[in-house]
């Protein structure tokens, strides 16, 4: 691997896992992991974490985690861009820690801030009884690992069931990319150009 | 007025919030205050003694009270307002009073009921103003009040006034005197009895007023209320010390009064009657319907309560009057409900109802054009017009046709080609345009002339003569085109002149003149030489210039021929040399030889041909043909046709009798148009008849006024022939652009064609029906109906010129900007570029400058399409810009090494499956990181034997590597599917049971005393990295570790020493063993034990780390790592006492003699995940310095059992930490896959219902009933079992001791490298290979090793079977069984090793089930452990047959083959071999030695190599003390240690690796030597068996 030599271009990623709106679940926690191709790789920072616990207040339905995501990766290809994989899990009714959603994005390509809400899902069970003895038992089906959910191959054999939300949200930054060629430039609605400048301008005084 | 002023000043003084609303009322309750002022002077002496009387007012304030402010001012009017009507009325009664309470009749009087409303009215207002005017003022305002109303006697009108009108702000209730509040209560009382005069009002007062002494405490809104700040009397009365001190009570709300907040805040709707006047106009009488004789229908029934509760709501409501009828009550329709049902009853609710009545639903369809309105939808009046102009009509061909119209009509066409023709003067165009070229290209040659010339003028020239060449071309096409056409005009005026005469009349009236001009014979002569001279002077010269370039093409070719060539002769002519001939060869010998060398040799390039040179002639002749073809002659006159219609057509009678039937039959017909817009029918034109020349005019104009977005305007030609009418042909005329208004509109002719098939019996030619006019009937025709309809659609033009079109932008079409049209693909999109028209159409639309050059081409293109024959591009495109995004051309795309790894590794190449970090550049991609690949496809080919040795390995190597790359292509297909169950992990359906024991386990004890092992969370492998797995090695105990020999020179003594007494073992050491493990190159070692029986009960962690990083289950599954438990003996020397200075120091060394060893494939564990007991240690034969005797301590029983066995025994326990989720999953969906089978249907799913019978009552007791076969078949078990021969010289060895031979054999087959198949295959299952296979491969798992040692058994007349069972530590596994002399033994076919059904140490666990060559069994009984079960399979209830008397035994063949053969065994290259790696080793210690210098003992090592052999003969089993005796008298000053080694021989790395895991050349003494002898002893069919003795001597 002759990375020294090669020119590389970094991706800058923090953020924060803010919330979810999982309007019939409580006391749930969110796992993360970021997913990324053969190219990639991250150079600081956490690839995967776990949140705390989080209840919802009694005048909001929302689930605020706010749990901070920083990480920079350096990659020389940008296939294989990196995918956030967020899973959240919660206890069911008899305690039993059980998933309540699975969700990936791909990290934002446009330098600025991005707010991203992802639509959580889980699968389901094969059988209606397998449903009822899983929900007895608090096993519910789960996937063998949750970063299956950002690759499509292999999808197509399951079924599966909307849960609720997670707003995730990202400022990008990133380094060199012009310089080998990939202008993902920044977002033209004038109502971001005032957040994206200023991060273009960091993104300059980087470079 | 005075009042007015007053208040003016007043406010001026007055808090400013209250300012606003003071202004507000002033204007709508003012003309009031002087009535209400005076009626309150007028009772405000008015006494309150009265007791309570009723509740109704009690009610009544309750139910007034809630209004806010903002109500109550509106409610005040009214309220005044009814008063007033009140006062008027003057009707006051008691008794009246009470009635009213009472439901109001429809028909009771308005006064009474004026009474009542009143009566409620007036209080409530009041009450509500004293609650709410109370809070506002603090009580020294309340004080002020008081004081200045004593001062006064009377309330002003302006204080009624402030009363009415203020809002306050609710107070916290404090205690004033009671003499304010009884001021205040007269007030009030004055205000109320001020508006009426009645003396009920009065007792209603006092009520009230009683009412409020006796809750006087609480009642403080009542107190407090009226006060507004009248500044002037602030200062009336001194204040007093009471003023100022407050006593309050404690804080209590009573009931009451809570009620009573309340209702300030809610509203309550009173369920009084509501008196008529109220809910009428003003001087409104009501008036009855129902007494005016109209009909009244019945109003719905509502509880009076209700009702009135509804009125009085309304009534509160703004404009609630809007509510009331005219009678004054709710308007309400009649009541809806009818007594009996009108609907019709249904019977045959259910199924019998018709299927014809059955209700069909159909999906609303929503209508294509029903909101495609134009323009804004809003104004459908603005009308669009389209003008719909049908002309006519006509036929180029139609049914009815005559031959002699067909012939016209194509005359008719030539001709009016011949006249666009003529028209374009294309020819005569590119002619100028030619000549042109040329003069300017010969002005450049000559005005440059023989002058140097520059580059760009070569580039100049040469483009000038492309030009003209291309001119050339087009020159010629057209005017072949043009000699053509005049032709073939010239040869249908014949034929119609041939056809008239033939059918002697005249159908049509066309007449064919030419004309013709002459011309100048030699000029035109000259003209035409000319012109020939200087295109074959061109042509000479592109020819010459093509052969320059194929010579110097050939040239080129021909210098790199020329050194191959020379190198061929050079070799031919060093070979000549070799065989001796004369070096005097001539040239041309060499030269013949050469080409000969050709054949052979090949491969060089063909020696090019040169090209040929052009021939001037042939081109002159070339040039004048063509000439001659399409030009006129030199000399001819120019023909001119000319085409006119003034013929006479011969009159009927003059006919024959088809013709005037055909002539009939036009005249019946008819046409005429419809008119379709939007598919919708909207017009037609008016039906004319087919006139004799087939033409009809219809030249009508249809105005469609629309409304809908025009989407198709369709024109339908229908032809009527008496009352049928069918259709011919439709004609789509497109949508106009809205710029198109009538007027400006040229008629278009649109084509049409049918093609019905129609036939006549007449003259007619008919429709799709063949015709021909040559007289033997060759080159038909089939005409189809066709001809041309002209009309135009534009936009109508309204009164006042404004064009009825659709605003420019509502068009599709219309949102070219100008930018658009200067561009020509944004205007016409890029798939109009090879459309002529759309071009044409461009070019005129953006007005493009003919004259500009940049511009020539298009023009010229323009000109050439316009003349009609479009010349389509000659190849066809999908994507016709695709080239344009091509960014680099495919051939680059190739060469380029990032492409081609990113290629590589998606196609999931083993070398760059996980290859990270593609550079970005192609620069960047380093050369290198294909080499490795490059060299294996080319080693695909050349074999290796450096690394192998032996050719014959190196070809079965090769051929393993070919099975096992399809075996893993065919895998990494499989692996792409997926099945639900390698995504989702779910809970399987419970049965009953396990739902029952789930439910048991709730009431289970958290912690229980004795709790149960739990099963460790099973970790799949993918989200793993370096370090995650870590390989834990329990290292329990040993047994029977070989004790050190006493270092004696007395050899014979040393044993018996060893034997007698046992104070000698207390006092000396026998052994210090330890355990040594390594794997992956990481070596750990437990802490030393004492003795020959060891107990360590220690722990290792080993890390370990997959290939390439890679954690999935494949490349885990293709480990081939191996752990090494490697036993150790520490011993310590002494060497020498240092004391130079001070004390003793004692200096010792410590070395390490290897014991033995204990192999366990990192794949066997990673199957079995823990792999848990006692196994035999791989003790070398010999081990010099030691003894392998048993302590004879007195152990009783145990060593009896053990008696049994040889050799050394360690306890092991091995899992992997996390425990890893074996491939599985991977395996079964094998089973998914399903290889193809040869087997019968019936028996497949036989056997597939016999192993998962087999899975479901003994889940872990294997079962196999078929396997997979090298070329991937499935194969039924049995079919592998036949008696096979082994090698005939085994058999002769023995000839009378039968179990030598059979121990033989056994020897034989484990001297077959055994490779398991996870390791060969990468998680493939396992594949069964035939024996003959097997032993031709010489590789394969412990399954093909116990097929072959059973075929041998069953072949030496033994009743053997195999056994498929579990066994440590491989896992599942097959052994064999034999059945000798009433006892069964057990054989490891990897190892050689039997044992008997009783042993304790046997390494097979369970037994799954028994196969032969007739059935298989299933083991059926209680245990599984073969030294507890029957291995008689005749008991039903023991064994299981897969062939039973129901599914008897179908006859299967044998896969196997008849016999095998046998190599012999190759004495030579054994022993080539045997040098080879003795050579090897030697290097490979010296170089593990490399900071040491290693000494062999030559001495030694030959001593070595004699005893070796014999070990060989022995058969590997431990041979007398003898030798090492020998080696210590003839060594006797030497310490010896030192073991052979023993091994099957696959490869060459194996031998180094365990040579290294022994560890003997980590002895640090700079004293030592060495010793290493290498003996290869073959077996037939090239089976070798490898000896390696290694020994370190030590001078003592």
């Amino acid at each position: 691997m002759a990375t020294s030599t090669s020119s590389v271009f970094l991706l800058t990623v923090n953020g924060q896992i803010e919330g979810a709106n999982f309007p019939e679940y409580d006391s749930l926690y969110c796992k993360y992991c970021f997913v990324y191709g053969h190219d990639w790789a991250p150079t600081t920072g956490l690839e995967e974490g776990i949140t705390q616990i989080t209840c919802k207040s009694s005048h909001s339905h929302k689930l605020i985690w706010n749990f901070p995501l920083e990480i920079t990766f350096k990659s020389t290809n940008p296939f294989g861009w990196p995918q956030l994989v967020v899973s959240v899990y919660g206890p069911d009714v008899f305690g039993n820690d059980v998933v309540r959603g699975y969700g990936a994005t791909h990290v934002p390509f446009t330098p600025g801030q991005h707010t991203k809400t992802i639509p959580m899902f889980v699968p389901e069970p094969t059988w209606k009884l397998q449903k009822f003895t899983g929900w007895l038992l608090g096993r519910r089906p789960e996937y063998t690992d949750p970063k299956v959910v950002a690759q499509g191959e292999g999808r197509e054999v399951t079924r599966v069931c909307s849960q609720g939300f997670v707003t995730i949200s990202f400022h990008i930054m990133t380094k060199d990319m012009k310089k080998m060629g990939y202008d993902t430039g920044p977002l033209v609605p004038s109502d971001l150009q005032s957040a994206t400048s200023e991060w273009s301008t960091e993104e300059k005084s980087h470079i | 007025m005075a009042q007015k002023q007053r208040r003016r000043e007043r406010l001026l003084k007055q808090p400013t919030a209250q300012e606003s609303h003071d202004d507000e009322e002033v204007s709508t309750i003012q003309h009031y205050s002087p009535n209400e002022a005076s009626a309150e002077r007028a009772d405000d002496s008015l006494v309150f003694s009265r007791p309570p009387t009723g509740s109704r007012r009690g009610i009544s304030l309750k139910a007034q009270h809630a209004s806010t402010s903002q109500h109550l001012d509106d409610f005040m009017t009214q309220h005044f307002e009814e008063k007033l009507k009140a006062a008027r009325s003057k009707v006051e009664n008691l008794q009246q009073e009470e009635a009213s309470a009472e439901p109001v009749s429809r028909l009771q009087s308005l006064r009474d009921r004026d009474t009542v409303t009143r009566f409620d009215r007036k209080v409530d207002p009041v009450r509500a103003k004293g609650h709410k005017a109370s809070p506002a003022r603090n009580t020294g305002v309340k004080f002020r009040e008081a004081a200045r109303q004593i001062a006064e006697g009377l309330p002003t009108t302006e204080e009624a006034y402030n009363f009415f009108t203020f809002n306050f702000e609710p107070d916290p209730p404090d205690e004033t005197k009671r003499l304010d509040k009884k001021k205040q209560k007269q007030r009030e009382r004055a205000e109320e009895d001020g508006d009426e005069d009645g003396e009920e009002e009065a007792e209603e007062q006092e009520d009230a007023d009683a009412e409020e002494e006796n809750q006087d405490e609480n009642q403080n809104q009542d107190e407090e209320a009226p006060l507004v700040g009248n500044e002037e009397d602030l200062f009336v009365i001194g204040q007093s010390p009471q003023d100022f001190l407050e006593v309050r009570k404690a804080e209590y709300v009573r009931y009451r009064k809570r009620v009573q907040r309340d209702s300030e805040l809610l509203f309550t709707p009173s369920f009084q009657t509501v008196p008529t006047s109220v809910k009428l106009p003003e001087n409104m009488k009501p008036r009855y319907l129902e007494d005016e004789g109209l009909y009244v229908g019945e109003r719905p029934p509502i509880s009076v309560t209700n009702e009135n509760i509804l009125e009085n709501r309304i009534l509160k409501m703004k404009e609630g009057i809007k509510w009331f009828g005219d009678d004054g009550r709710i308007m309400a329709l009649p009541d809806p409900i009818k007594e009996s049902s009108t609907r019709p009853p249904l019977f045959h609710m259910e199924g019998d109802l018709d299927p014809a009545l059955q209700t069909v639903y159909r999906k609303a369809l929503k209508s294509k054009y029903a909101n495609l309105y134009i323009g804004g939808a809003a104004d459908p009046e603005g009308d669009y017009q389209l003008d719909v102009d049908v002309s006519g009509l006509i036929f180029s061909h139609h049914p009815l046709f005559s031959r002699e119209h067909v012939l016209a009509a194509r005359l008719a066409q030539l001709y009016d080609q011949y006249l666009t023709r003529q028209h374009n003067n294309l020819t005569g165009h590119l002619t100028d345009k030619l000549n042109g070229l040329r003069k300017a290209l010969q002005n450049m040659v000559s005005v440059h002339g023989e002058q140097i010339i520059t580059q760009a003028m070569q580039q100049r020239i040469s483009e000038y003569s492309l030009e003209v060449r291309s001119t050339r071309q087009l020159r010629d096409a057209e005017q072949e085109k043009d000699r053509t056409l005049l032709k073939s005009i010239i040869k249908v005026w014949k034929e119609i002149k041939v056809l008239r005469d033939f059918q002697k009349f005249t159908n049509t009236p066309f007449k064919l003149y030419l004309r013709r001009e002459n011309v100048d014979r030699a000029s035109d002569e000259q003209q035409y030489e000319d012109e020939i001279l200087s295109e074959v002077m061109e042509l000479a010269a592109e020819s010459e210039e093509a052969y320059q370039k194929k010579l110097a093409e050939y040239n080129k070719q021909l210098e790199e021929w020329k050194p191959w060539m020379k190198k061929q002769k050079i070799k031919k002519r060093k070979k000549k040399k070799k065989k001796g001939q004369t070096q005097d060869d001539t040239e041309e010998e060499d030269e013949k030889e050469g080409s000969e060398s050709e054949g052979p040799f090949e491969e060089g390039p063909p020696r090019p041909v040169p090209p040929e040179k052009p021939d001037f002639g042939l081109i002159d002749q070339q040039v004048r043909e063509k000439a001659s073809r399409i030009r006129r002659k030199p000399g001819e006159a120019i023909l001119i046709p000319e085409l006119s219609a003034s013929g006479s057509i011969t009159a009927s009678e003059f006919c024959p009798r088809t013709e005037v039937a055909r002539r009939q039959d036009v005249s019946k017909r008819s046409l005429f148009i419809k008119i379709l817009y939007n598919d919708k029918e909207v017009s037609r034109t008016d039906s004319r008849s087919l006139s004799t020349d087939f033409r009809v005019h219809f030249g009508q104009i249809f105005n469609l006024k629309i409304l809908n977005c025009p989407q198709s305007i369709n024109l339908q030609v229908f032809e009527e022939i008496g009352l049928s009418c069918s259709l011919l042909a439709q004609v789509f005329v497109p949508v106009p652009e809205p710029s198109v208004v009538t007027g400006n509109v040229p008629i278009e002719e649109f084509e049409f064609s049918s093609n019905q098939r129609v036939m006549f019996d007449h003259e007619g030619v008919g429709s799709d029906v063949p015709l021909s006019f040559e007289a033997d009937g060759s080159n038909k025709l089939t005409l189809l109906t066709s001809g041309k309809l002209s009309s135009s659609v534009s936009w109508g033009i309204g009164e006042d010129d404004v064009p009825l079109a659709p605003p420019v932008s509502q068009q599709p079409g219309g949102i070219h900007s100008g930018l658009g049209r200067l561009d020509a693909v944004t205007y016409i999109g890029a798939s109009g570029l090879y459309d002529m028209k759309k071009i044409s159409e461009w070019a005129t639309q953006s007005r493009m400058d003919p004259n500009d050059p940049k511009n020539a081409s298009i023009m010229q293109l323009l000109k050439v399409a316009s003349s009609g024959e479009v010349t389509a591009p000659e190849y066809f495109r999908l994507e016709h810009l695709q080239e344009e995004f091509n960014l680099v051309l495919d051939e680059k795309l190739e060469k380029s090494n990032r492409f081609r790894l990113l290629k590589l590794r998606s196609q999931e190449v083993a070398e760059f499956r996980n290859y990270k970090f593609v550079p970005a550049f192609d620069r960047e991609v380093s050369n290198t990181v294909f080499q490795e690949y490059e060299k294996r496809l080319k080693d695909g080919e050349i074999i290796d034997t450096k690394e192998h040795l032996d050719s014959h390995r190196a070809l079965v190597a090769k051929y393993l590597q070919k099975i096992r790359e399809s075996v893993i292509n065919r895998f990494l297909l499989a692996k792409h599917d997926y099945l639900l169950s390698d995504l989702v992990i779910e809970e399987e359906i419970p049965n009953i049971g396990i739902l029952g024991i789930n439910l048991f386990k709730l009431a289970e004890p958290k912690r229980p005393l004795k709790p149960q092992r739990k099963e460790r969370k099973k970790v799949t492998a993918q989200n793993l990295s370096d370090g995650d797995i870590k390989l834990l090695i329990n290292i329990i105990r040993a047994y029977d570790i070989p004790i050190r020999r006493p270092q004696s020179n007395k050899p014979g003594q040393s044993s018996q020493s060893a034997i007698q007494g046992s104070d000698w073992y207390l006092s000396q050491v026998q052994v210090r063993p330890f355990v040594e493990v390594s794997f992956q190159r990481s070596v750990l070692q437990t802490t030393t034990a004492d003795g020959p029986n060891p107990s360590w009960n220690e722990e290792l962690q080993l890390p370990f780390s997959a290939p390439n990083g890679d954690y999935s289950t494949a490349s885990l599954q293709s480990v081939r790592d191996e752990v090494f438990i490697n036993i150790f003996d520490e011993v310590i020397h002494e060497i020498g006492v240092n004391d130079k200075e001070r004390g003793s120091s004692i200096h010792t060394q410590i070395e390490k003699h290897w014991l033995g060893s204990v192999k366990i494939p990192f794949s066997t564990i990673y199957s079995q995940s823990r792999i848990d007991g006692t196994f035999k240690v791989n003790t070398p034969a010999v081990l010099l310095g030691y003894s392998k005797e048993r302590s004879h301590g007195n152990n009783g029983g145990y060593d009896m059992l053990r008696s049994l066995n040889e050799g050394a025994f360690i306890t092991l326990f091995i899992t992997i930490e996390p425990q890893l989720m074996p491939g599985e999953s991977v395996r079964e969906k094998i089973k998914e896959v399903k290889f193809d089978s040869q087997e019968d249907e019936r028996l497949l799913q036989a056997s597939g219902k016999f192993e998962r019978d087999a899975a479901l009552s003994y889940p872990d007791r294997p079962c196999i009933t078929t396997v997979t076969d090298l070329n991937g078949k499935t194969v039924f078990i049995t079919r592998y079992i036949q008696p096979l021969n082994p090698p005939q010289e085994f058999l002769d060895e023995f000839p009378n001791n039968p179990l030598e031979a059979t121990t033989l054999v056994a020897r034989f087959v484990s001297l077959l490298p055994s490779l398991p198949d996870q390791v060969l295959f990468s998680r493939a299952c396992s594949l069964w290979s035939t024996c003959d296979q097997f032993l031709t491969l010489l590789a394969g798992d412990e399954e093909e090793h116990a097929v072959l040692l059973c075929n041998y058994f069953l072949s030496l007349g033994k009743k053997a079977w195999l056994i498929i069972g579990t066994a440590i530590p491989e896992g599942p596994t097959a052994y064999v069984l034999t059945h000798e002399q009433s006892r069964y033994l057990i054989w490891n076919p990897s190892s050689g090793q039997y044992y008997g059904q009783y042993d304790t140490f046997c390494p097979l666990q369970t037994v799954g089930c028994l196969v032969n060559a007739d059935n298989v069994w299933f083991n059926i009984q209680e245990y599984a452990s073969p030294m507890r079960m029957s291995f008689d399979i005749t008991k039903a209830n023991f064994w299981k047959p897969f062939f039973s008397r129901s599914f008897s035994h179908p006859g299967l063949s044998s896969v196997q083959p008849e016999e095998l053969v046998y190599q012999r065994t190759n004495k030579v290259a054994a022993s080539e071999l045997q040098t080879r790696i003795e050579n090897i080793l030697k290097e490979k210690i010296m170089d593990w030695r490399r900071h040491q210098p290693t000494r062999w003992n030559r001495y030694c090592n030959s001593t070595l190599k004699r005893f070796l052999p014999k070990l060989e003969l022995g058969g590997g089993q431990e041979v007398a003390e003898g030798h090492r005796l020998e080696l210590q008298s003839q060594l006797g000053d030497y310490r010896i240690t030192g073991f052979p080694l023993h091994m099957p021989f696959s490869e060459i790395q194996r031998i180094i690796e365990q040579v290294y895991s022994t560890g003997v050349h980590n002895i640090q003494t700079s004293k030592a030597e060495f010793a290493l002898a290498v003996y290869v002893h073959p077996y037939p069919n090239n089976v070798l068996s490898v000896w390696v003795y290694l020994a370190s001597l030590v001078r003592t």
